[in-house]
């Protein structure tokens, strides 16, 4: 049976622990705000960018871009985003299973993995696996020269054969309390939607001009396309990751105040039978002597 | 009275601009051109320089911009860059300090590289930086 010190101590501890939970919470509730501020700004470019190749690649249909469809599969390089530290739930392992299960299920594939965020670079260190990149993230907030590089880089690999599809992994932001895992192709590229692109088309009759031409608009635009896409899912990962924090810690937290009331109650149950046991033995003493 | 179109300027940080005006004056790979409602439809990439835009009531406003789009529609240009900057953001001294370390690093780079693509755009887009503040001023 505990003694009362002992129960003293523990809830002692509890507290301590609670407060540390309490004080992450706030912090991550203030670098989600300024993340959730980063993501919206970036939005419109990512989608604006997104229509300008989906109005290009409806009025270049005869020309074909390396980027845009290499016809061959078998090699596929995975960018597998997480965050640099752990305590934030289950918003890391969301994502290594998801990648898992991407391998697993595409086992005619030959799959090689770019890490970003140290808890995937750890991850994928220790397993037998093709890694292309490790670049933990760093405590400063994303830059873009960040998605630049990995940009440069996948594409590289993907122009010199060393893959020929490029997908990414990562937590799209939904809300602080939800973030989804997204498994999206990157090279070649592909427009999303293509029914709605063919109504766009009678929309915008006149077709585009280029300046240059198409290839040299082309050439330069699928590369920054892609890089976008990048920063954005870095974006969105980095708002997530807070989001998933901020979370666990409110319910860590919530967790120690109950603790903290059940040992509270158990360590007065026991004072009042250490007193009542002292108060019997008294009175025992006390009709020992009388008698 | 010139007719009015939207003018947006986006970059990844920010939706810097979202206004109407009468003309925009870009630099375009091919070189500078300007915009007047009803343009035909055009995609270009631009590089690093100034870009212009007169507002409603004839006011001119001058931008450094970097690397980028132009995405031009009869009633709505778009402009997709990597940065940009208005008059009030830029610190000349800092500008031509950017301009003569990109300019050291130009002149010993290897011609025709990556390397030395990038340091032209970096020249340019200090040249600007600076065009820009210079024009406030007067």
């Amino acid at each position: 049976m505990a003694t009362l010190k002992d129960i003293q101590r523990r809830i002692k501890s509890v507290k301590n622990t609670q407060q540390i939970t309490k004080a992450m919470k706030m912090v991550s509730a203030a670098k989600l705000r300024r993340a959730q501020e980063e993501i919206v700004a970036a939005r419109p470019y990512a989608d604006k960018i997104s229509d300008i190749v989906a109005s290009l690649s409806e009025n270049v249909k005869h020309v074909t871009h390396p980027l845009l469809n290499k016809g061959k599969t078998g090699k596929v390089e995975l960018i597998i985003l997480t965050s640099d530290r752990g305590l934030c739930g289950g918003f890391n392992s969301n994502i290594l299973r998801a990648a898992e299960r991407f391998i697993n299920e595409n086992p005619e594939l030959e799959v090689s993995v770019n890490t970003i965020g140290r808890r995937s670079v750890d991850y994928f260190k220790r397993r037998t696996y093709n890694v292309t990149g490790q670049r933990p993230l760093g405590t400063k907030r994303p830059e873009y020269s960040l998605a630049e590089t990995v940009g440069r880089e996948v594409i590289d690999n993907y122009t010199n054969d060393i893959s020929d599809e490029t997908y990414i992994i990562y937590g799209e932001f939904i809300s602080a309390m939800t973030q989804e895992t997204v498994v999206k192709k990157l090279l070649p590229v592909v427009t999303e939607d293509e029914e709605k692109e063919s109504e766009e088309k009678s929309a915008m009759d006149g077709g585009f001009l280029f300046e240059p031409d198409e290839e040299g608009v082309l050439d330069s635009l699928l590369p920054k396309y892609v890089e976008v896409q990048i920063f954005r899912a870095i974006l969105e990962s980095s708002a997530s990751e807070h989001g998933a924090r901020m979370t666990a810690m409110e319910s860590a937290s919530r967790n120690a105040s109950d603790m903290i009331d059940k040992l509270t109650l158990i360590y007065n149950r026991a004072r009042q039978a250490a007193i009542t046991k002292e108060l019997m033995e008294i009175i025992g003493g006390a009709e020992a002597l009388k008698g | 009275m010139a007719e009015k179109f939207l003018l947006e300027i986006v970059t990844p940080k920010r939706l810097l601009f979202s206004e109407e005006v009468e003309t925009v004056t870009v630099p375009g790979v091919d070189g500078e051109f300007g915009v007047l409602m009803e343009h035909t439809p055009l995609i270009t990439p631009l590089k690093p320089g100034e870009l212009s835009y007169v507002s409603e009531g004839g006011e001119v406003t001058s931008l450094a911009i970097s690397t980028g789009y132009a995405e031009v529609l009869p009633d709505k240009t778009t402009i997709l860059v990597s940065s940009a900057f208005t008059a009030d953001e830029i610190d000349v001294s800092v500008a031509a300090e950017e301009l003569s370390s990109a300019e050291e690093a130009l002149s010993s780079a290897e011609k025709d590289s990556v390397e030395a693509t990038r340091l032209e755009n970096a020249v340019d887009l200090a040249k600007a930086k600076i065009a820009v503040t210079e024009k406030v001023k007067h």
